[in-house]
């Protein structure tokens, strides 16, 4: 069958599997966009570049499924590297094609002409410049098994104008698609290694076995290889309590007795405190990023280490483990599960874990989450919102959000019982991720409820893709906290830059953010008064045809606690105010 | 000032098959500027199988654990195989080539020299002298070394590649083989 090049890319998508693709056109990327009327593919035009990547992004979050961004070159490139930079840190799978000028025009500085290939290269898992019309097949497959196999990951195709021009007789190809076998031989340095070393396996059970305070430290990369089951079993069969990462919430269920919750700088005392006090952890598909473990030579520093990671680079990248393993966090847990089974049916016996229990039932007790209740006439906490909304929504309802102190209270408050529920922007940490990433949350999971927790400031910087959700009526449902402030360097600012308050008063009222959502074509509300909190987020959750938007007028003064401060050991964790004992406050006045 | 020898014990040999495709040196190159890793020399160069090449890094390890050097590069799609070289198992080699300023009086001295290290004179003028020599990356640290009181107007070394050593099943064998590694 002769195709032109840009057919050929379409139909390679097609063979792939892809449902929809999140993109804008240009002059490059021209030749593309004409297959795609005929193609059963959705196309969903967004409308600024950026906002296609964090797309791609919810949609993979969602549904495990790569998802796919379509852009031209120069501007249309850059706009969305940021969306896979930040798909690189949180290994979320994702293609992204780009536009580029004719092949004989690279290198001459030629209209909206970007080395994006370059310019990537260390943002994404692998990238490919095809420069004839026949590799685009091959090309597509391997972008496709690069960014879903091993350590998932962002892979862009930069793809010459001249390649896929209908008329052009350089984009005249032959149709085929290659076989696994192809693919595998056609990249003969990537073999990722998915099963663990059964010595290692039998090491990590018996150290398991043996432990008298160990602690699972589940990451993201549990999502990533669909291990919340195998997770569960391990957990359950040994009684060990689990933490889950920012990256992880909802890999293991909130409500389970074995759950404690998030660790790191705005973890909660016990998940942070069990870590510091364990005997052992057992990280799964975790990488001990700087914001788990604070100061890396006081972070755990009793406990031995298993670490099971599909990317032999984490092993030992932070901290040394006693037992690396490198391996499909699935398949490992699943060996673990037989071998630690087979061990007990032997006679081997844990020791008594009811003396941990009783330590992380203590703190539990003492330091839970908590916050102050704002007296008459005060803005709304922030808490207290986001309390509302976690009970007002369905269990298995999707939440996406921004990044700032609404991030964390985010993650502190909601209840996430299922995986796949939590989206969000961990590594790098992306401002105005929340709106475009639960469009594609939505579009991957029409069935769910979606709702973003955005702040007012990280709004401002993507906010236009709701004009994208209401054109292309996808019902997504979003909370401004707004607190008129950058409200998480503004809490850096009050405790560590004696409350010097640089360029991070943003204003309660300008934009209008009811206005501003109206113009979007959304449904929207302002909550100022408690009472009001519950009768609005009652009329969100009812509209289900076009995207909503409630802003919640909440307390700027309102920090993030507990906090560990940057680069401090996690002993050191801060409370707030009111959970301290009077010891503990005097010691504070202590200057260090 | 001195440079740094290239014999330095913080330096490692790494000797990465990568495929020969448009900008995979590049791509090396930028993972070790990225994660702060120091290049000390590179050589590259297509292997005899025309679709790979081979790139010699030395690197310094002083900058970084030359296990996560090796894990990150693996990482690159298109890197094939590492393989790290222990001075003592493996044969390194090095080229490099000088221009000496020598007056005619002293030239005999820097040919003498040339003569001694078994390394060749590559052109003579009135007042310069340009000479090479191939050799185990010491050796051409030392020859640089004495050359280096003539006056060194122009040096250039290419960087070091290395290959495995072969396995000796005789000892007489291997035997010659460490004495000819000492002269070299
Ligand atoms: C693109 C980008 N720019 C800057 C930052 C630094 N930063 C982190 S949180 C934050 C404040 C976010 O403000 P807002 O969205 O209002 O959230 P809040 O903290 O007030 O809840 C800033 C500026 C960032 N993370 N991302
Ligand atoms: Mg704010």
């Amino acid at each position: 069958m002769q195709l032109n090049g840009g057919q050929a890319l379409i139909k390679a998508l097609e063979m792939e599997g892809v449902e929809v693709i999140f993109g804008l056109p240009g002059g490059a990327i021209l030749p593309v966009y004409d297959p795609i009327i005929d193609s059963p593919i959705r196309h969903i035009l967004v409308r600024h570049e950026q906002g296609a990547g964090h797309m791609a992004e919810g949609y993979a979050h969602a549904t495990g499924k790569p998802g796919v961004a379509m852009v031209t070159s120069g501007p249309g490139a850059t706009n969305i590297v940021t969306p896979l930079a930040d798909a690189y840190m949180d290994s979320v799978p994702m293609i992204c094609i780009t536009g580029q000028v004719a092949t004989s025009s690279i290198g001459t500085d030629a209209f909206q002409e970007a080395d994006i290939t370059g310019i990537t290269q260390s943002v994404t898992k692998h990238n490919f410049l095809v420069t004839e019309a026949a590799d685009i097949p091959r090309v597509i497959r391997e972008a496709f098994h690069i960014a879903t196999t091993g350590r998932p990951g962002p892979v862009l195709v930069d793809i010459p104008k001249d390649i896929v021009g209908p008329t052009n007789p350089r984009s005249a190809m032959e149709w085929y698609w290659p076989t696994d076998a192809e693919v595998t031989a056609g990249l003969p340095g990537y073999r990722p290694n998915t099963t663990g070393h059964p010595r290692k396996i039998k090491e990590a059970a018996e150290l398991i076995l043996a432990a008298e305070r160990p602690v699972i430290y589940a990451g993201g990369g549990i999502l990533k290889a669909r291990a919340a089951e195998a997770l569960r079993e391990l957990a359950e069969l040994v009684e060990i309590p689990v933490v889950t990462t920012l990256m992880a919430r909802g890999a293991f269920p909130d409500d389970h007795p074995l759950c404690l919750g998030m660790p790191g700088m705005h973890g909660n005392y016990t998940a942070i405190m069990s870590m510091q006090e364990s005997d052992l952890l057992i990280a799964l598909g975790s990488r001990f990023d700087d914001r788990v473990t604070g100061k890396v030579p006081d972070f755990a520093p009793l406990a031995k280490i298993i670490h099971v990671d599909i990317d032999p680079a984490e092993l030992g990248k932070v901290r040394r483990p006693d037992v690396p393993i490198v391996g499909d966090a699935n398949l490992v847990i699943q060996e673990l599960v037989k071998t630690i089974k087979a061990l007990k049916a032997k006679g081997d016996e844990q020791p008594d874990l009811q003396p941990w229990r009783s330590t992380l039932s203590g703190w539990q007790e003492k330091f839970p989450l908590a916050y102050e209740q704002p007296a008459e006439g005060d803005l709304l906490k922030p808490q207290m919102v986001l309390e509302a909304l976690r009970d007002s929504a369905p269990e298995d309802c999707i939440v996406a959000s921004g990044v700032g102190q609404h991030q964390m209270w985010t993650s502190q408050y909601w209840t996430f019982r299922h995986p796949y529920t939590w989206v969000n922007s961990g590594g790098l940490g992306t401002m105005g991720f929340s709106v475009p990433a639960a469009i594609g949350a939505k579009v991957g999971r029409p069935d769910r409820m979606v709702w973003a927790i955005d702040g007012d400031g990280c709004f401002q910087m993507t906010a236009q893709e709701l004009v994208t959700a209401a054109a292309e009526r996808i019902p997504v449902k979003i909370a401004i906290l707004n607190n008129a402030y950058l409200g998480m360097v503004r809490q850096w600012q009050e405790m560590f830059y004696e409350e010097r308050y640089s360029e991070v008063y943003l204003s309660p009222d300008l934009p209008d953010y009811v206005k501003w959502a109206e113009a979007m074509g959304c449904v929207a509300f302002r909550v100022e008064h408690p009472d009001d909190i519950q009768p609005t987020i009652d009329k969100a959750n009812a509209i289900d045809d076009r995207p909503v938007v409630i802003e919640f007028r909440t307390d700027a003064s309102e920090k993030v606690f507990p906090m560990v401060a940057a680069g401090q050991s996690n002993s050191n964790v801060q409370v707030p105010d009111f959970q301290r004992t009077p010891a503990q406050a005097a010691q504070k006045e202590t200057p260090q | 000032m001195t440079p740094p020898l290239s014999t330095d014990p913080k330096h490692h040999t790494l000797s990465v098959l990568v495929e020969n495709k448009a900008g995979v040196l590049a791509r090396v190159v930028n993972l070790f500027s990225r994660r702060a890793y120091n290049i000390y020399s590179l050589a590259v160069a297509p292997t005899d199988d025309e679709r790979f090449s081979r790139l010699t890094v030395v690197v310094d390890v002083e900058s970084a654990p030359l296990e996560q050097i090796v894990k990150q590069l693996h990482k690159l799609i298109n890197v094939v195989k590492i393989v790290e070289h222990d001075p003592r198992h493996s044969i390194e080699r090095e080229l490099l080539i000088a221009t000496v300023k020598v007056a005619v009086a002293d030239r005999h001295q820097v040919a003498e020299l040339t003569r001694i290290f078994e390394g060749r004179i590559l052109a003579v003028s009135n007042d310069a002298l340009t000479v090479s020599l191939e050799g185990h990356p010491a050796k051409i640290d030392d020859f640089e070394e004495l050359l280096r009181p003539y006056g060194i107007a122009e040096l250039q070394r290419t960087g070091r590649v290395a290959l495995n050593q072969l396995e000796r099943e005789s000892t007489r064998l291997h035997a010659v083989t460490s004495v000819r590694g000492k002269v070299s």
